[in-house]
């Protein structure tokens, strides 16, 4: 059951079309993550579902309610959403008044309401800053109060325009965790928008990818980092080894892919000689110091250009004529005794190489 | 120099002996400066408000005009009234000439460009996110603005000062439309400049600190109010 919809939503501002045909659908109870790189549209989207800004055409569905029609009461609207800004916002008050805002606007700040909001503020690990100025907390404190401020009317629907932007990694934990909890304990449905890959992996049941105003593929986590539908998006979820090339021929089921005059055995049914863009993932590639034999189809002679490690593992940049990109671990870096300028095979599976359309003209 | 010894001594003698003459006139121009900044700030306020949140065109250049006339003398003010309310004039029938009623309206002319275009200054001042935030927690419009307006509240009382300040300094239009009646329509301005024509010099003194100390104490009296709302 869908919660919100977006039909044809399209916004522009003069000849700049910020939304362009956006149609997705959210099922109540889910955290819906937009992420897109930024001036996508993100916030556009985000504050156009909280009437705080009018489409230039398309409908928003809340609740079975078209809220987009004129005659709808725009504050009985945004009264059964809560909104937090990317740029945490308080009124120059104190932390209780902050939270308690929303209740005082609807008129229902009675005795329960206060220990809720008391209640809140130790959920949130600000219990004894009810009476301090908001103004003098730190952002990713501000910002928690105006999470607190958001959920402190139990609202259907809640609106996240990337809320942990500009705060520390500590903070941005905090409000995932707190996000997810309000989501799990009380089915609060979350729309989230992030430009940060692995947040929306960590918290989104549904990801939304919005680039230059579309909603160009929604899906799981998975299907959107492991096989995205196209190069744009591989390239924005931070893929590398991202070759463009053509196919040359098929061959027992086998597409072989002309890069740079070299081919690549790759597993695809698009037609001979389309324009493809292929992309191999860094932990596929396989090092070897001596030719491998085995099920690996793809066989490349290399020179290690670099080797950077981080952490447990070590990113190899190889020259096969074109420039690879290998993740291994340390371990076996030190076992293989690689080093830079050294002559190396690298190999990978035909089925290991995901091909794509390709979206350059 | 030794008139301003002087002056301070007799002002604290005159402030000490409560001089039955210097507390009526004292009281009297807190009185007429008061009423002015009220009314005035029940007619700036919104208008300053309609001008800020409603885009239209020539905005600029009525926020331009409304600056222009920040420098409207006392004495154009106090001629232009004394023309409506003078016995020939529009307004002769309500028989306002040389009464508190006459110099309340001169002063509250006088200050509704500062306190307007002010009050747009001070509006402008706050962030756009927090006329979001309160419409995204469910603010309706009128709630919404008085957020604003709250968040605003510091550079608005700094405006509605300036606004008291320039009222109870004024004299022209004190002057003029008042007419310096003792008992009557005489305040510090106008007692001033009376006992500097007479030539008491240290009395026209003292009666100007007496200005500045009422001054003082409505400016700390409102930021003491401020602090604790």
């Amino acid at each position: 059951m869908s919660i919100l919809q977006t039909i044809n939503l399209e916004q522009r501002i003069g000849n700049a079309v910020l939304l362009n045909k956006v149609n997705l659908s959210v099922a109540r109870g889910e955290i819906f993550t937009v992420i897109g790189p930024t001036g996508a549209g993100k916030t556009t989207l985000i504050r156009l579902i909280n009437l705080l800004e009018r489409p230039t055409s398309g409908d928003i569905v809340f609740d079975s309610e078209k809220i987009t029609d004129p005659s709808c009461d725009a504050v009985k609207v945004r009264r059964r959403m809560a909104m937090v800004f990317q740029k945490p916002a308080v009124f120059n008050n104190t932390v209780y008044e902050n939270v308690a805002y929303p209740l005082k606007v609807r008129g229902t700040h009675g005795r329960t309401e206060k220990s809720d909001v008391h209640q809140l503020l130790e959920t949130i690990g600000l219990s004894g800053y009810a009476r301090r100025k908001a103004r003098t907390l730190s952002g990713g404190e501000a910002q928690r109060v105006a999470l607190a401020r958001a959920v402190v009317v139990k609202p259907d629907l809640l609106l996240l325009d990337e809320p942990t932007a500009n705060l520390d990694p500590e903070n941005v934990k905090m409000i995932e965790e707190l996000v997810m909890k309000f989501n799990r304990e009380s089915g609060l449905t979350v729309v989230m928008s992030t430009h940060d890959m692995q947040q929306a992996q960590r918290m989104a049941g549904t990801i939304g990818v919005l680039m230059n105003g579309r909603l160009v593929q929604v899906g799981r986590p998975g299907d959107i980092f492991y096989s995205p539908d196209n190069a744009r998006i591989a390239g924005f979820v931070g893929m590398r080894n991202l070759f463009g090339g053509y196919i040359e021929r098929e061959e027992a089921g086998i597409a072989l892919v002309n890069v740079d005059g070299r081919d690549i055995q790759t597993v695809s049914d698009l037609p001979v000689r389309s324009a493809v863009e292929i992309y191999v993932r860094p932990e596929d590639v396989v090092l070897a110091v001596n030719a491998p034999e085995g099920s690996a189809r793809n066989i490349l002679r290399c020179t290690i250009r670099s080797l950077t490690s981080s952490g447990p593992l070590c990113t190899v940049m190889l020259d096969c004529g074109f420039p690879l990109e290998a993740l291994v671990t340390n371990q076996s870096v030190s076992e293989m005794g690689l080093r830079q300028g050294q002559e190396i095979y690298a190999s990978f599976k035909a089925s290991a190489v995901r091909v794509m359309p390709s979206t350059r003209r | 120099m030794q008139e301003i010894w002087q002056a301070l001594v007799q002002a604290v003698n005159l402030i000490i002996g409560l001089d039955p003459e210097v507390i009526q006139i004292s009281l009297r121009s807190l009185y007429v400066s008061a009423w002015s900044i009220l009314i005035a700030a029940l007619i700036c306020i919104p208008i300053g408000g309609l001008i800020h949140f409603h885009d239209f065109k020539g905005k600029r250049v009525v926020i331009n005009i409304i600056q222009t006339f920040y420098s409207l003398p006392t004495v154009v003010v106090g001629l232009l009234v004394f023309l409506f309310i003078s016995r020939s004039g529009p307004l002769g029938g309500l028989e306002l000439m040389f009464t508190p009623t006459a110099m309340i309206i001169g002063q509250v002319i006088l200050i509704l460009p500062v306190l307007t275009g002010m009050t747009i200054g001070a509006l402008s001042g706050v962030d756009r996110s927090i006329r979001d935030t309160a419409l995204s927690s469910g603010a309706n419009s009128a709630q919404a603005m008085w957020a604003i307006l709250f968040e605003a509240k510091f550079a608005v009382v700094g405006a509605l000062i300036l606004g008291f300040g320039r009222a109870i300094s004024e004299v022209g239009a004190a002057l003029m439309l008042g007419g310096n009646i003792k008992g009557y329509t005489r305040v510090l301005t106008t007692a001033i400049s009376l006992e500097t024509q007479r030539g008491d010099l240290v009395l026209s003194l003292a009666l100007g600190i007496i200005l500045i100390g009422i001054a003082m104490v409505v400016s700390i009296t409102m930021n003491i109010l401020l602090q604790r709302y």
